[in-house]
């Protein structure tokens, strides 16, 4: 007990005679951040931002988790004679082609062929072209809610082919896919390297005894599209519709009767060939983004780029924002990285953490395309159908060093290729388990190297901690203020004067809402108007709700009399602390987005305050603020971003046609549903509505 | 010593006199072996060996037998069982390629894994009991888990569904069950020879397990000999099929390898067992080449039969059987000796093409949906070419229709909703009544019993395809249920069509077949395929969650009791005055002082006043704060035992 009085003891602080009972250390901390706020927020930003320059310097080397794949210790079991196989397939396509021009159907014939030949049941589906239809209750539902659209013209539908290889010993409980897109009207000669390489394999797989899974091989349809035809021969595969399907009374061969499964899906590659390698070697590109930037499981990329580097000789890369490598900033950023990690180098021999500059510049192109893709939410290739059924799947986009009519290099790059699918499929074939081992949060800075979910999620949480600070640090100001300013007591009931400024924040949330949903009903407008005039539409009806809120609800609106505006600080609390939860949900649902638009975001909100009282104190430091402020929401608001981003990516000019195009590019984040849509309009659009209202605020 | 070597003596004089008296009677143990042959239109070759071993009802040998084995007339004895049979398989058997619609698919084609079912002959009480009992025994007399078949989620009584009707009928099977050498031993031990003599021989472990298939099978049935006696005779019947792939030279691919004995086991035969009453090697040859050859009678054209343009055997066959689709050669392997072993091979001239009779309706299950949450179960049926072919058509109110029975079992965490059953004829959803007559369900309980569907459907013979789907929800386990790694999924069984109105039988015109195999064939068997096993990937939690929840659930703990006894025991107003009293007391800086003093030190500031009241207080609170701990720490006991304790 004298401990506890001891402790009462230590409480008492007395700096002038009148004791103070002292606060908890926990408590002190948060008072201290919340009153030196502005100081804080500058250097968790300026941390944050940093944070995300230095995530290419702690990026680690990719690593074999799974002991059970044990890539590239089989000896390759690829014989000539099948290489022969897979170019008399080839050859066959190509002659075929030459004779009958345009039948497409008579080449997925010759494919079956082949494929039963080679002891493989195989089947055909047909499929409908347009699938994906905006709808706003389907965005976060499952992929077997399709619903099938009526008065389907007979006209124009694709056809898959499917072979099976049944696993000899094998139980048939599970099934690795290989997909080939080919475009069976007008594919290129580079198409028909790729169906090459897989019926290489393929003749190898009939014969081997060691499968312990399936194997399926899907020559996919890409006439309308590489995704459309994976998509919906996926969802035939897991939720196939028994009633009778209008499609099937279309043709005269019917494909409903023999679709064929084999089992649950372990994992799935794509294989692409196209255009020719720029390097001297053949080049591998591997694309590893599904919807909502989630990436299949690291273990399956490491495999495939082990092989492809140490076995077959490729020259292996991930997608990278080429603009970036030239650029001059990043170049210094990375001669100052290179700089310190000498300088620590020399102090410590065991710190090495510094990389040379070209290599920081490469990681951070890298890594900025990697976290682009994942921000938008949109798949970087068929592969991103079958993350929606929980299989980790990638594209391998393979480019010969060769033209295409080379016979003699095709032969090499046929058993190259073949083999390096070869050794994937063996090593997901050893597995016993699903994959689970390696991580599924990750960025890819080069084929070898990776930034775990642990080391990015310091940047954003930097980035976001000033967030709740400000808020609390700007309502106890807002509530001086408001003490101070009005003196009658019935209207100081202290704990409720934020309900004013949520009431406006809500308001503008809802309209952000309705905003979302608007693109759905302008769709169904009768009429055919192009991408410009939609935009137009939706951003005259956009606004015109804002002006009726603003009409309608005066508490809401920036330019209202001061009777009814709140006290602006108290309104950009409740503003930060609304942008504060929508970015941390966000984060959960897909990091990169949330990462970018807490960039953008963070210090828009921090920036804004009333134009008006530093116009009037024209003091420099104030007039800076407010233009800076001016700047940050210009560029935050979307349409002006994407016009800036397209310019960063290189992409041509901004024009009048911008409005078009930023409808366009909407209308493919929701027809993919991707959540960046959801955050574009739900959370961005109101906070930054919010903040213009805090700028024009009359106080 | 001697004594003892007496009583050995005079015991094998008894046992003596008792065999002889044995093959004095009519009713003796017999033991045949055979080996069927077949060429599959895909390439293969299928071997099928067939061993039965009966024990006639006798009560002359009291508990000795002569060539039955020991340990399975002990097992019948012990658990009364009337039926049983066990299978070990790997492999799926294709049914396109392979054949659907004989006896040696009906009966050999089997689920992967082990199979287990039973027929007991005690009173429905016990059946649960006996069954239990039976799986452990089997798990030891074969090498392998059969005992997990004990726990009652993983077998389930079938009614009718199944196959023979009784209600002392136990069904189980294991899908994940691994099969190897180390279950075939044992189950060569129960025969006569082993496989050091006759066509046992030949199961040389490499080739056997190189095939694409391989199911051993052991089906013991006991024969009731009517008097009370004399007790029940035991009829055991050990089989196993395996499909092999022989090693081709030719470069056409459309030439059917040719293969012999000794190329496909890598053994040949020496004689036979000296055991077995009669020891066969059949060679089956089926389809197409067979109708070219039907008109053939008279000796001179039976010697084409087995060389001719298109094929060649490598020996004479004993006689040659004709059935309506496919001709039988029989070879006696009697005359082979180590000098001149038995090797039967075939020579292919001539690329050949024919097909197996299939089954009425070709059958396959999958899984459909997504995600950790629901799915739903589907079985396709389609019709097969050879439909039309069939007999067995039931022609009832000018109908023509065909009867398909389903049995399904599904594992507890596959939470079956039976409401959702839908079957589409055609494309077209029926009502159930249309096709569904018959159906039995027995929901599954959590943990404690499996669920179990039996349907039968009556379908139009021009049925084209009928789908079946059900959905279910999945289930979670209990902690130390999930496997100690990370997991693949888990397995739903296969289900069972059978064709109750069709039966296949291969009936060779003469008869004088005594052979065991062929009689067994020309028994009417009933046509059933197995579907594929189903693999379903449960939500796995993360096993590190326990340490997450146990320091979360200790912070929470720790800041809820922690304030809670703040608020219980602090009064903060009693202290803002007493702090203020001191404070007036002593003056502000020197305290200050005091205390940095007494922080470098490391000791307690020494108290100048009023020690006692306080102390005393405090040995009330402390005696309350005590009680407080007491009371809350018992309610949170409480709470644990009775929210746990269930």
């Amino acid at each position: 007990m004298a401990a506890v009085n001891r402790d009462n003891e230590e409480e008492v602080k007395t700096d002038d005679g009148s004791p103070k009972i002292k606060p908890r250390p926990i408590v002190r901390l948060g008072i201290f951040l919340i009153a030196h706020s502005p100081v804080f927020s500058v250097v968790f930003s300026a941390a944050g931002v940093l944070a995300l320059l230095l995530l290419p310097l702690l990026a680690k080397n990719t690593y074999i988790s799974e002991n059970a794949l044990m890539p590239g210790s089989a000896r390759s079991m690829l014989s000539n004679r099948d290489v022969s196989d897979g170019s008399k397939l080839v050859k066959d396509i190509k002659n075929f082609r030459l004779n009958h021009e345009g039948q497409g159907v008579e080449v997925q014939k010759l494919i079956g062929k082949y494929m039963s030949d080679m002891g493989a049941e195989f089947s055909y589906q047909k499929f409908h072209p347009e699938g994906n239809q905006f709808h706003p209750l389907h965005f976060f539902s499952g992929p077997d809610s399709y619903t099938l659209l009526e008065n389907v013209s007979c006209a124009s539908y694709g056809v898959n082919v499917a072979g099976i290889i049944r696993a000899p010993r094998g139980d048939g409980k599970e099934s690795i896919v290989l997909v080939t897109p080919y475009d069976f009207i007008n594919g290129g000669d580079y198409e028909d390297l790729s169906l090459g390489i897989v019926s290489s394999l393929f003749s190898l797989l009939s014969r081997v005894t060691w499968l312990s899974k399936d194997i399926i091989w899907l020559v996919a349809d890409s006439r309308y599209g590489d995704y459309r035809p994976v998509a919906a021969w996926l969802t035939e595969y897991h939720s196939p519709s028994f009633k009778v399907s209008d499609l099937l009374k279309c043709d005269e061969q019917n494909t409903a009767d023999n679709f064929r499964r084999a089992g649950t899906m372990a994992a799935a590659l794509v294989l692409k060939v196209d255009g020719r390698s720029e390097k001297f070697e053949d080049t591998l590109s591997i694309f590893a983004e599904a919807s909502n930037g989630q990436m299949p499981n690291l273990d399956l990329i490491n495999v495939v780029n082990y092989l492809a580097v140490h076995r077959q000789g490729f020259y292996v890369k991930v997608e990278k924002v080429v603009s970036l490598l030239s650029s001059s900033w990043l170049k210094i950023f990375g001669e100052i990285f290179e700089a310190v990690g000498k300088l620590a180098h020399m102090l410590n021999p065991d710190w090495n953490f510094g990389i040379p500059a070209a290599d920081y510049l490469e990681g951070s192109a890298t890594l900025a395309s990697s976290l682009y893709s994942q921000a938008l939410g949109i798949p970087t290739g068929p592969h991103g159908a079958f993350r929606d059924y929980q299989v980790d799947a990638i594209t391998l986009k393979v480019s010969p060093r060769f033209p295409p009519d080379s016979k003699t290099r095709q032969h090499d790059f046929f058993l190259r290729g073949a083999r390096l699918l070869e050794g994937t499929i063996r090593s997901v074939n050893n597995l016993l388990e699903k994959f689970h081992q390696s991580f599924f949060l990750y960025m890819l800075t080069s084929p070898s190297k990776f930034i775990s979910v642990g080391v990015y999620m310091i940047a954003f949480a930097l980035l976001v901690a000033p967030l709740p600070m400000v808020a609390a640090s700007l309502y106890i100001d807002g509530c001086k203020s408001l003490t101070n300013s009005t003196h009658n007591p019935t209207e100081n009931f202290k704990s409720w004067k934020w309900l004013d400024a949520a009431k406006q924040v809500f308001t503008l949330h809802l309209l952000g809402f309705i905003v979302t949903l608007l693109p759905y009903f302008i769709c169904q407008v009768p009429g055919q108007h192009s991408p410009t005039n939609r935009s137009i539409m939706w951003g005259t009806t956009s606004s015109s709700l804002l002006l009726i809120t603003f009409v309608t609800m005066p508490g809401c609106s920036p330019f209202s009399s001061r009777l009814h505006g709140t006290n602006w600080a108290i309104l950009k609390s409740v503003t930060i602390s609304a942008a504060f939860i929508g970015l941390c949900l966000m984060s959960i649902i897909n990091f990169a987005t949330a990462e970018i638009g807490a960039l953008l975001l963070v210090p828009t909100c921090l920036m804004a305050q009333p134009i008006k009282p530093a116009l009037r104190s024209r003091r420099l430091k104030s007039l800076l603020g407010a233009f800076c402020s001016i700047v940050l929401l210009t560029i935050g608001f979307p349409v002006m971003f994407f016009a800036i981003s397209k310019g960063l990516l290189g992409e041509g000019l901004v024009g009048l046609s911008l409005g078009g195009e930023f409808w366009t590019w909407l209308e493919s984040l929701w027809a993919w549903k991707s959540a960046t849509y959801l955050y574009i309009g739900m959370v961005h659009l109101p906070c930054w509505l919010l903040c213009l209202c805090i700028l024009f605020h009359p106080s | 010593m001697a004594s003892l070597l007496r009583s050995l003596i005079l015991l094998l004089i008894v046992q003596s006199f008792l065999v002889a008296i044995a093959f004095g009677s009519n009713e003796v143990e017999e033991f045949s072996e055979a080996l069927l042959l077949k060429p599959l239109p895909d390439r293969k070759v299928l071997a099928h060996f067939h061993f039965e071993n009966r024990a006639p009802p006798s009560n002359s040998h009291g508990r000795h037998h002569h060539l039955f084995p020991k340990a399975i007339s002990q097992l019948v004895q012990k658990f009364r069982v009337k039926e049983m049979e066990l299978s070990f398989t790997q492999g799926r058997w294709n049914h396109e390629h392979w054949g659907g619609f004989d006896p040696l698919s009906s009966m050999n084609a089997k689920p992967v894994g082990v199979e287990l079912w039973a027929v007991f002959d005690v009173p429905q009480s016990q059946v649960d009991t006996s069954w239990k009992n039976l799986t452990h025994a089997l798990s030891g007399l074969f090498c392998a888990s059969i005992n997990f078949l004990e726990s009652s989620t993983s077998y389930a009584a079938p009614t009718w569904g199944f196959g023979p009707n009784s209600n002392k009928l136990r069904y189980g099977s294991l899908p994940r069950e691994a099969v190897c050498t180390e279950n075939l031993t044992p189950w060569l031990k129960l025969l006569p020879c082993r496989d050091k003599d006759g066509i046992s021989a030949l199961m040389n472990r490499p080739s056997v397990y190189r095939g694409f298939y391989h199911s051993q099978r052991l089906h013991l049935s006991t024969v009731e000999s009517g008097q009370e006696v004399l007790g029940s005779g035991i009829v055991l019947e050990q089989t196993l099929t395996v499909v092999l792939q022989p090693e081709t030279t030719s470069v056409e691919s459309n030439m059917q390898p040719s293969w012999s004995l000794s190329s496909l086991f890598g053994r040949k035969v020496v004689g036979r067992c000296v055991l077995t009453k009669s020891s066969n090697v059949y060679l089956q040859l089926e389809g197409l080449l067979g109708h070219e050859l039907k008109n053939v009678d008279t000796e001179i054209e039976a010697h084409e039969l087995w060389k001719n343009a298109e094929f060649e055997l490598s020996l004479k066959p004993e006689r040659v059987l004709r059935e309506s689709s496919s001709f039988l050669f029989i070879f006696d392997i009697d005359k082979s000796s180590d000098s001149e072993p038995f090797d039967i091979g075939l020579t292919w001239k001539l690329p050949s093409k024919w097909s197996c009779q299939q089954a009425p309706l070709h059958a396959s299950r999958f899984l459909m949906g997504s995600g950790n949450e629901r799915g739903a179960i589907a079985i396709l049926l389609k019709a097969t070419e050879s439909q039309e072919k069939l007999s067995g058509r039931d022609l009832t109110n000018g109908h023509c229709t065909i009867k398909a029975n389903i049995f399904q079992i599904f594992p507890w965490y596959i939470k079956v909703y039976y409401h959702t059953l839908q079957i589409f004829v055609d494309q077209q959803q029926t009502t159930d009544s249309e096709v569904l007559k018959k159906i039995n369900v027995s929901p599954s309980t959590d943990k404690v019993s499996s669920g179990m569907m039996e349907m039968m459907l009556e379908l139009p013979c021009e049925v084209k395809s009928v789908a079946i789907s059900i959905e279910y929800d999945k289930g979670f386990l209990h902690i130390d249920e999930y496997p100690p790694d990370a997991n693949q999924g888990f397995d739903i069984p296969s289900a069972l069509i059978s064709f109750p109105n069709h039966h296949a039988s291969l009936d060779f015109q003469e008869e004088l077949s005594k052979s065991p195999l062929l009689s067994s064939f020309k028994e009417n068997s009933l046509v059933r395929s197995y579907t594929e096993v189903l693999l379903v990937p449960l939500t796995t939690p993360d096993f590190s969650m326990p340490y997450n929840v146990i320091t979360i659930t200790c912070t929470i703990f720790a800041l809820y009791f922690g304030s809670l006894l703040n608020v219980l025991r602090r009064r903060i107003g009693e202290e803002e005055r007493f702090l203020k009293s001191q404070g007036k007391k002593t003056g502000g800086l020197k305290q200050l002082l005091s205390r940095i003093t007494a922080k470098i030190r490391g000791r307690p500031i020494e108290e100048q006043s009023s020690s006692e009241s306080p102390a005393a207080q405090s040995s009330v609170l402390s005696s309350k704060l005590i009680f407080k701990i007491i009371l809350v720490a018992g309610a949170a006991a409480a709470w644990q035992y009775f929210s746990t304790d269930k």
